[in-house]
């Protein structure tokens, strides 16, 4: 009777607030508005709930890792590891993905293959992946219903202190949509508030030249300051696959070897690089795309010069390159206390 | 009775949307997305070719009127043969009911509408030209591999922009063109029915050979005009549904 009497009284309290994102001027000039879902507005219990829960290691098996032991704010939201392990010890496949600007994937396809159809779905899964968090959601639910804060809080977000799975994940996804970067160095340029180096502008025009660097097609450009296409392409890395990244989901053997395109912001603090975390310098990375492509059924024809091995840069050419690359860092991001725990 | 054709008369029109619809073909056999990916096709030139990925803009749906009054719907539209929803193009502006002389679309953008970064939803789709190049957006971005004169696989991209004179590098050519449907009545749920014949850019005027022409085709001059070319015959009008 007394928990009923709760409830009732919880469930009166919900006026939740709205949300303001706050979307970077650059951003507003370019992009269209960003992806939020009618049937999970961002409010600021909902996102102040989700940051509590992003960080919470309750959410896994034995209490010993949240969704930050993998995401770490530090790291753009990845971690620094090739593969990361879970609660048993166990390590994955793929490197953790970075997380920002999630809520412009207009496609709402996650994860390095696709696999995750939407932000609520994907939050879902890594609690109960049995090499990752570990855990079963009725052991999660049971956790956060005897914790003294965590009904009230899903009360002021959701208008209830039932909680279930999908509730966590729609308070995971909302603080995730507010993971925004779009305040670099390059941002600031773009803005006429900054300066660019001599190296970093030669960078630029390396990336956006078809006959260079080529890099505008997948990763975005000055009129895209996503810096990621969000599609999924064969970049070239094996002849043969020991993943088949979106090609295990579609069941396509055309998709085979196929993964999502990642930003370029903040590359600084995402390395490794690549689906497995293969190369661990950005230097590696150039190299891949200029003298490394490995040719295969399924490489995209923008991998144009595959024949050749890539698009063969000039040692100077790869460190302008760099140089414009580490412009799109982004400090205020990393280091944002609304992010971190 | 007279009280009846007064009352005729007043009816006023109300302008309504259209729909255009966009298929495919490959000299006549309708293609898909499902279609991508395989060394199926065989150009004017005997050479083996897949698609991969295949998107173009289209704008300025055009209505000349049988008073000669034209309308000229301001919209434009991104067809991707990987998105289904983009093949159908509802206008978000109308047109009053009637019979028309002419409908005509664009293929990409003429020269004064194909500002640099000024499309939102095209610069999220990444389909921005480098300003060095002239800035502003593809027309079309179509990508594959072929079987080259030494038996290899190998890509080509034929990417379709504004062409750059190099003696005149702050002038680009317009490589839009404008396509006419001929006439039509357009009702209040007409659908224009228009297909591409993707084999007709490699073949009419200008038979393309591959083998020349492959990649890094955007900075190239004269191969966009050649594009510009055989594009001009690449589209059909296939029925108009009321």
């Amino acid at each position: 009777m007394s928990c009923s009497n709760q409830d009732i009284d919880l469930e009166e309290e919900y006026t939740p607030v709205p949300f303001s994102l706050e979307i970077p001027e650059i951003f507003q000039q370019k992009l269209i508005a960003p992806l939020i879902p009618n049937n999970n507005p961002l409010t600021e219990e909902g996102v102040a709930l989700g940051k509590k829960l992003f960080f919470d290691k309750k959410l896994s098996g034995n209490n010993s890792q949240s969704c930050a032991s993998c995401h770490k704010p530090e790291n753009s939201f990845t971690d620094d590891t090739r593969f990361s392990d879970g609660i048993d010890g166990v390590f994955g496949v793929r490197n953790s993905m970075p997380l920002l600007n999630l809520a412009w994937n207009f496609d709402d396809k996650f994860a390095w293959d696709g696999k995750e159809l939407g932000l609520e779905r994907q939050a879902l899964e890594p609690i109960v992946n049995p090499i990752e968090m570990h855990s079963d959601w009725e052991t999660v639910v049971a956790k956060l219903e005897q914790d003294p804060e965590y009904p009230i809080l899903f009360s002021k977000a959701f208008g209830t202190s039932s909680i279930d799975s999908s509730l966590v994940a729609k308070a995971i996804a909302q603080f995730e949509r507010i993971l925004i970067s779009g305040n670099s160095k390059f941002d600031q340029y773009l803005l006429g508030n900054a300066t660019l180096s001599l190296e970093e502008l030669n960078g630029f025009t390396i990336f956006m030249d078809e006959e260079k660097g080529d890099c505008f097609h997948c990763h975005g450009s000055d009129n895209n300051p996503l810096w990621t296409d969000n599609m999924f392409h064969n970049n070239g890395l094996d002849t043969n696959f020991s993943d088949l990244g979106l090609g295990a989901i579609t069941g396509d053997p055309n998709d085979y070897g196929k993964f999502r395109s990642p930003t370029l912001r903040n590359l600084i603090f995402t390395a490794p690089y690549m689906h497995d975390g293969r190369f661990t310098t950005l230097e590696e990375v150039i190299d891949h795309y200029s003298e490394g492509l490995q040719p295969s059924s399924t490489v995209d024809p923008l991998m144009k010069k595959v024949d050749q091995g890539g698009v063969q840069l000039s040692n100077q050419e790869k460190t302008s390159l760099k140089a414009f690359l580490l412009t799109l860092t982004d400090f205020e991001f990393i280091n944002n206390p609304n992010f971190r725990d | 009775m007279l009280s009846n054709c007064s009352e005729d008369r007043d009816i006023r029109l109300n302008p309504v949307a259209i729909t255009l619809n966009f298929s495919h073909s490959w000299n006549g056999t309708e293609i898909t997305n499902t279609d991508f990916n395989q060394l199926k096709f065989t150009n004017e030139n005997d050479q083996i070719l897949s698609i991969e990925r295949l998107r173009y803009l289209i704008s300025e749906v055009s209505l000349t009127h049988e008073s000669g009054e034209i309308t000229i719907l301001d919209d434009y539209n991104l067809v991707d043969l990987e998105n289904n929803e983009s093949l159908s193009f509802r206008t978000s502006e109308g047109v009053l009911p009637g019979d028309y002389n002419s409908i005509t679309f664009r293929f990409g953008f003429k020269q004064e509408d194909n500002s640099d970064g000024a499309y939102q939803d095209l610069n999220t789709a990444s389909f921005n030209v480098p300003e060095p190049l002239g800035g502003g957006y593809h027309f079309m971005q179509f990508d594959g591999k072929f079987i080259n004169s030494a038996s290899d696989e190998a890509p080509f991209l034929y990417h379709v922009i504004s062409a750059i004179d190099p003696s005149n590098v702050n002038d680009p050519i317009d490589t839009s063109f404008t396509l006419n449907m001929g006439p039509t009545t357009i009702g209040s749920n007409t659908i224009i029915n228009i297909q591409m014949d993707v084999s007709e850019w490699f073949k009419n005027p200008n038979t393309w050979d591959l083998n020349e022409y492959n990649i890094n085709l955007m900075g190239n001059y004269e191969v966009q005009l050649l594009m510009n070319q055989n594009g001009s015959s690449a589209f059909d009008l296939v029925s108009i549904t009321q």
